[in-house]
């Protein structure tokens, strides 16, 4: 049992044989080569994957609207689709955070609730299973050969502050061979998104964003990466837009799991 | 007409454009004095750069992460061990007030409250009033009330003195006028101050000599007011003491210097001991201002005694309920209470920091505004101040500064289901904030029904990513507002859940959950 790298003191479980993958509906749709990466490199350290085909959506954009019933009621089918006792990686730290600490709250004195409390126990984001469960380690041995990468880390706020592993975010891209870790001024300070709030509070949320991407633009790394796809579409989305008025560099954005499946393939991990 | 005339006639129409700018955006929802904040460029200057400043300050008092953990800790301990007895503990500080010397009443809604501080003014005749910074005041519009009445009412902290110069209200609980520069203040006080010789201040823009003109000016009216209004920082039990923390000695001159001094504070900020103000005191300054202390520590205790040369003849304390009584009584908003009003939650707040206090249109702006303003008892409810709890991203920055540990984003989440509530819940007497439901919309409610029918049936589900994905090509180019300022998203050719399937990714755990799920799908 290993203690997380941050102040938050979650205790973590020895390697399993087989996790669950909760794909999140973002990933599903508009980044699912990420996913397939995940699978790749969970696979790569000898954990076998399942990926409930009847997984759909955390609920989250409805419970932080207010419409608690129609959360609910999308939660209670991923307590189903994850209801084998074994680890569930989020591939989302929000979603992870959704489920992770919002689910006993969500399913308070519901019939469900010793389920939603089990679910949330054994509910990890990508980078904290890495590292606190997996130890995940990368062969330097062909370094020589890689052109260093410089790449700029978005830790999403329900990363940071909901499931506390900016620590782990950190870790897990220092631990690519051949990467350099930059982050943007004002590290901490949310680029916006906010689910429903980049609609809702449109203006507000573009002013938000902008200063993000400017933020990142200013990093000059050649790649921006996340584990929250909703962050990494409101920040490439805008940084498109200030790209083409020559107000910003563009700049790609891929998720965690991409970078760690490339330097896998690159260097050769250990299993 | 001489140059210095001119000038001075184009500072003050610049000055008056200002207070017509204030009084426009505070005629407008939420959305619209959003926009005119975030169009204008010297407000977010000035917000950006307080808040930057703010969290620098408190950041360079806080040094050791694990000890402010620890110290918020025992700051949520303190704030929650007073509230879990706040009627004992009401009941007890009247009893040592009185024994003190201090008047006690007691104020129900912001129009009783009024009605009290007008009646003890009127009985001492008093007609010119001193105020120290009250938050509560401001809550309770008592400047416009006694206004309204014949009663001149100064406030005497710098910022307070320089709003109500503007004609503005405060946009931060803590500094008043921070958003204003050093430039705006100086036309504000050139064109609408005068010397105690009746002529115009003279332009400056040295910090020094500002304080000094406005410090001229105010002495004069402390010497002469009837009365001085304070607010309560604490107030403690055991003791019958009123803790009134500040920086510029005005409060203690307000409660000092004229014959009468009234306290007012709400029912919240009780403590049972001396031993609970450390606790507090510790996080209440750091947090605030990033100071270690305030300039003053006042403790009032009472009023003048007989061997004594100074001091009021008379201390009064007013309590206001205004909601708080109905916030105590639900065990989730409850924490609301716990706030000791030290403005860390706005400074911390990255919607703050581009919109600025005036757009929340309320007395407290930012995440405590957020949950405060539509639960107390005059400001309308959700369906006044319902707008302004979708303005949050929940990233947490706010939950993370508060030295009590208020969980702001979990109660902002939980205005929002009241503000959306069904009927059903209404009427199962599931609600408790005034307004709840008056947001919902059928048009949002469908939205949320259909969402949820999508995600709710599995197969439902991987039909719609799949005409999603296989007609991407059909989707839509732009997708306002998103694209107003971003770039359309593609969703990929196949969803994960193809992809994974056709890699041949065990999609069951075991056969167990797999004819479970098989009978959940039906």
């Amino acid at each position: 049992m290993t203690l997380s790298l941050s102040s938050r003191r979650r205790s973590y479980p020895s390697r399993p044989s087989r996790v669950y993958l909760m794909g999140t509906c973002l990933v599903d749709s508009f980044f699912p080569q990420a996913g397939m990466d995940a699978i790749a490199v969970l696979q790569s350290q000898g954990v076998e994957v399942v990926f409930p085909q009847a997984q759909t959506c955390c609920g989250q954009p409805a419970w932080n609207s207010g419409y608690e019933n129609e959360a609910r009621a999308v939660a209670r089918r991923q307590l189903l689709a994850f209801a084998e006792d074994i680890p569930v990686v989020v591939m989302m730290g929000s979603c992870a955070g959704m489920v992770h600490l919002e689910y006993p709250a969500l399913f308070r004195g519901q019939p469900e609730a010793p389920q939603a409390v089990a679910l949330a126990a054994r509910t990890y984001e990508f980078s904290e299973f890495l590292i606190n469960v997996l130890d995940i380690q990368f062969e330097s041995r062909d370094i020589t050969n890689l052109t260093e990468q410089r790449v700029a880390l978005h830790t999403s706020c329900s990363s940071r502050r909901g499931m506390g592993v900016a620590a782990e975010h950190r870790e897990l891209v220092g631990r690519l061979p051949g990467v350099q870790v930059v982050e943007p001024k004002r590290v901490a300070e949310c680029c916006g998104f906010g689910g429903t709030f980049a609609v809702k509070q449109a203006e507000i949320s573009a002013a938000m964003a902008h200063d993000k991407a400017m933020a990142m633009s200013a990093t000059a790394a050649d790649v921006i990466t996340s584990a929250d796809c909703g962050c990494l579409m409101n920040i490439g989305g805008t940084l498109d837009v200030l790209a083409a008025e020559g107000k910003a560099r563009a700049m790609p954005t891929r998720h965690l799991a991409t970078l760690v499946r490339a330097s896998l393939d690159q260097t050769g991990g250990e299993a | 007409m001489n140059s210095s005339t001119s000038a001075f006639i184009e500072l003050k129409t610049l000055v008056d454009q200002e207070e017509h700018e204030f009084a426009d955006m505070q005629a407008r929802h939420f959305k619209a004095r959003a926009s005119m904040a975030l169009k204008n460029e010297t407000l977010r200057a000035s917000f950006r750069g307080a808040s930057d400043f703010l969290m620098g300050k408190r950041q360079s008092v806080f040094p050791d992460a694990v000890e402010l953990e620890a110290l918020r800790d025992r700051g949520e301990a303190a704030r929650q061990r007073s509230l879990a007895k706040l009627p004992d503990l009401l009941e007890q500080l009247e009893t040592n007030l009185v024994a003190n010397g201090i008047q006690v009443h007691w104020a129900d809604t912001a129009e009783q409250a009024n009605q009290i501080i007008h009646g003890i003014l009127d009985a001492n005749q008093a007609d010119t009033v001193v105020k120290g910074k009250s938050m509560v005041s401001e809550e309770i519009e008592l400047n416009h009330y006694l206004e309204a009445r014949g009663i001149e009412c100064l406030e005497s902290d710098m910022g307070e003195y320089l709003v109500q110069l503007a004609k503005e209200a405060p946009s931060h609980i803590v500094m008043p006028v921070i958003h204003k520069n050093k430039q705006q203040i100086a036309q504000l006080m050139h064109s609408r101050a005068t010397t105690p010789e009746g002529d115009p201040v003279p332009y400056s823009e040295e910090v020094d000599d500002l304080i000094g003109n406005a410090r001229a000016i105010l002495r004069e009216k402390f010497r002469h007011a009837d009365a001085g209004i304070s607010g309560v920082n604490m107030a403690i039990a055991e003791t019958g003491t009123l803790l009134l923390i500040e920086n510029e000695g005005n409060g203690r001159m307000c409660t000092t210097v004229p014959p009468l001094h009234i306290a007012v504070t709400g029912i919240e900020k009780v403590v049972q001991s001396l031993s609970d103000v450390p606790e507090l005191l510790t996080l209440l300054p750091r947090s605030a201002t990033g100071q270690l202390i305030t300039t003053y520590v006042n403790m009032i205790s009472g009023p003048r005694q007989t061997d004594e040369l100074d001091g009021p003849e008379q201390v009064h304390l007013v309590l206001v309920d205004n909601g708080r009584s109905k916030i105590f009584n639900h065990p989730d908003l409850k924490s609301t209470l716990q706030c000791i009003r030290c403005g860390a939650c706005m400074n911390h707040c990255p919607v703050y920091a581009r919109i600025g206090g005036h757009a929340y249109g309320s007395t407290y702006p930012g995440p405590i505004g957020q949950v405060v303003t539509p639960q107390l008892g005059s400001a309308g409810g959700l369906a006044v101040h319902g707008d302004m709890i979708n303005a949050c991203s929940l990233n947490g920055a706010c939950g993370e500064a508060c030295p009590v540990r208020i969980p702001l984003p979990d109660l902002i989440r939980d205005l929002r289901a009241e503000a959306v509530a069904p009927l059903s819940r209404q009427q199962n007497g599931q609600t408790h904030v005034e307004g709840s439901g008056s947001k919902r919309t059928l048009a949002e409610s469908l939205i949320w029904q259909g969402w949820s029918l999508v995600h709710k049936v599995p197969w439902l589900y991987r039909l719609t990513t799949r005409l999603m994905t296989r007609g991407r090509k059909l989707m839509p180019a732009r997708l306002a507002p998103w694209t107003n300022t971003r770039s359309m998203p593609k969703p990929a050719a196949y969803s994960l859940h193809e992809l994974a399937r056709k890699a041949g990714i065990a999609a069951q755990a075991s056969p167990v959950a797999n004819s479970r799920e098989n009978n959940n799908e039906q």
